[in-house]
């Protein structure tokens, strides 16, 4: 059995080998957050949603910048090359199409490619944050989320039961043992670990999907 | 040319039921002097237009705990317990508005907009109420402005017109809720003759701005 680090960490490394020199990514709270550290060697700028351009790695003990987080209330530092901005304009960017990628967690994607990840079951509706937006307006949106639920529910569902998020905006799904992706509204395997069978793989996902002729094997 | 008064002198014309933008994201960028001056003044039955509520006994949450606040609207209510305890003790509305959609309508209510169409929130519960059209091959929410009497507002320095500059991610809601209401008041850290700033460095134009409230000046001078 994987422990919760080990799936995070994988997780994340897979992610982050889906950005590219040059890219404007915006990273949710959680596993996404992750993604940062394995993206050595790759220009990659994180946009924050509370009006950053180029957040740089968390400051040293002492060192924060009480004017500067993130949109997880965290402290960070900048890049150089760095902008500050207002939420409107920042949100602009998102809806707008101008930040390339989004890396967000997932409580629950469906075989169409829709997301809940914003309202946990019996919680009240009480915050959603930019989710919906990012979701709505980046032109990839990266689903990075362990398999399962902790008690072993499928997350990568027929429809979602959880409230949503938004309709048909996932374009890649990335777990521990897998990467989907949503080809013309149809959901294709193409990559699965070594330490995983075909068999169990449909056992823990309960969408319908198809297995890409291409499929790789990712040694782990 | 804009006032400059004490934070209590600032806020005093505030009547209860009034409609208050907050700026700052959690704490960064809220005007944390007013809101201390607010939590020794008598208005409540407050509607607050803000992102977050705080935490618990923090910024708005100092209010909140005071019975002050009648409705909230913004987006991110969760960092604050006593929020949802609020809410389920029916003490509290709560209007939940996607961040950008949220930061839209407060800019579109500065810029003399009646809404806007946009895309985020359709086919989920927030579109709920909400009248959604179908324009040019897809599917929007007709997304109202939101007005304000007031916004309270944080920036770093201020020159005597009422000109503003931020600090970093302090800026976040401040600039556009400068824009959105009747009266703005903004606490800052400085203020500086008129000129001492560069015409390129100012993020909030002096018309926006009413009063200026030192950061920390909550006695009447």
């Amino acid at each position: 059995m994987l422990t919760d680090e080990e799936r995070k960490e994988r997780i994340a490394k897979r992610a982050a080998e889906e950005l590219a020199d040059g890219m404007v990514v915006n990273l949710g709270v959680g596993i996404p957050t992750l993604v940062a550290n394995y993206v050595a060697g790759k220009k990659v700028y994180l946009q924050s949603e509370n009006g950053i351009l180029g957040v740089g790695p968390y400051p040293k003990a002492g060192e924060e910048d009480k004017d500067l987080i993130n949109a997880g209330r965290k402290h960070v530092t900048i890049v150089p090359g760095a902008s500050f901005f207002d939420s409107a304009q920042s949100f602009g960017q998102i809806r707008g199409g101008h930040i390339d990628c989004t890396i967000i967690g997932g409580l629950q994607v469906s075989e169409t490619g829709d997301l809940a990840n914003w309202l946990v079951p019996g919680k009240d509706v009480l915050g959603v944050g930019g989710a919906m937006d990012l979701v709505v307006g980046a032109p990839k949106v990266i689903i990075a989320t362990q398999h399962t639920t902790r008690e072993g529910e499928a997350k990568i569902v027929p429809t979602c039961t959880l409230p949503l998020t938004a309709k048909q905006a996932v374009d890649m799904i990335i777990t521990e043992y897998a990467v989907f992706r949503f080809h013309g509204g149809r959901l294709i395997l193409e990559e699965i670990t070594s330490d995983f069978s075909l068999a169990d793989l449909r056992s823990v996902t309960t969408a319908r999907y198809e297995i890409s002729p291409e499929l790789k094997v990712r040694v782990v | 040319m804009a006032a400059i008064k004490s934070a209590a002198e600032a806020i005093a014309g505030i009547a209860s039921g009034s409609r208050i933008m907050f700026g700052g994201f959690g704490r960064v960028g809220s005007p944390e002097t007013l809101i201390a001056a607010l939590a020794e003044h008598p208005a409540d039955n407050l509607t607050v237009i803000c992102n977050d509520l705080g935490s618990h006994n923090e910024g708005l949450g100092v209010l909140l705990l005071q019975n002050k606040i009648k409705k909230a609207i913004g987006s991110f209510f969760t960092p604050n317990p006593d929020a949802a305890k609020y809410y389920r003790e029916g003490k509290l509305e709560i209007e939940l508005i996607p961040q950008g959609n949220f930061a839209e309508a407060i800019r579109a209510a500065g810029a003399g907009l009646g809404g806007f169409l946009t895309p985020v929130g359709v086919g989920t519960e927030l579109a709920k109420g909400r009248d959604v059209i179908h324009f040019q091959g897809r599917e929007y929410i007709l997304q109202p402005p939101l007005h304000a009497d007031y916004a309270l507002i944080r920036a770093k320095v201020a020159d005597t017109l009422g000109n503003l500059v931020y600090s970093k991610s302090g800026r976040n809601f401040n600039p556009i809720m400068a824009t959105a209401a009747k009266c703005c008041i903004a606490e800052v850290d400085e203020i500086v003759e008129a000129g001492e700033l560069s015409p390129e460095e100012i993020i909030t134009p002096f018309l926006y701005v009413d009063i200026l409230v030192k950061r920390g000046s909550n006695d009447a001078d």
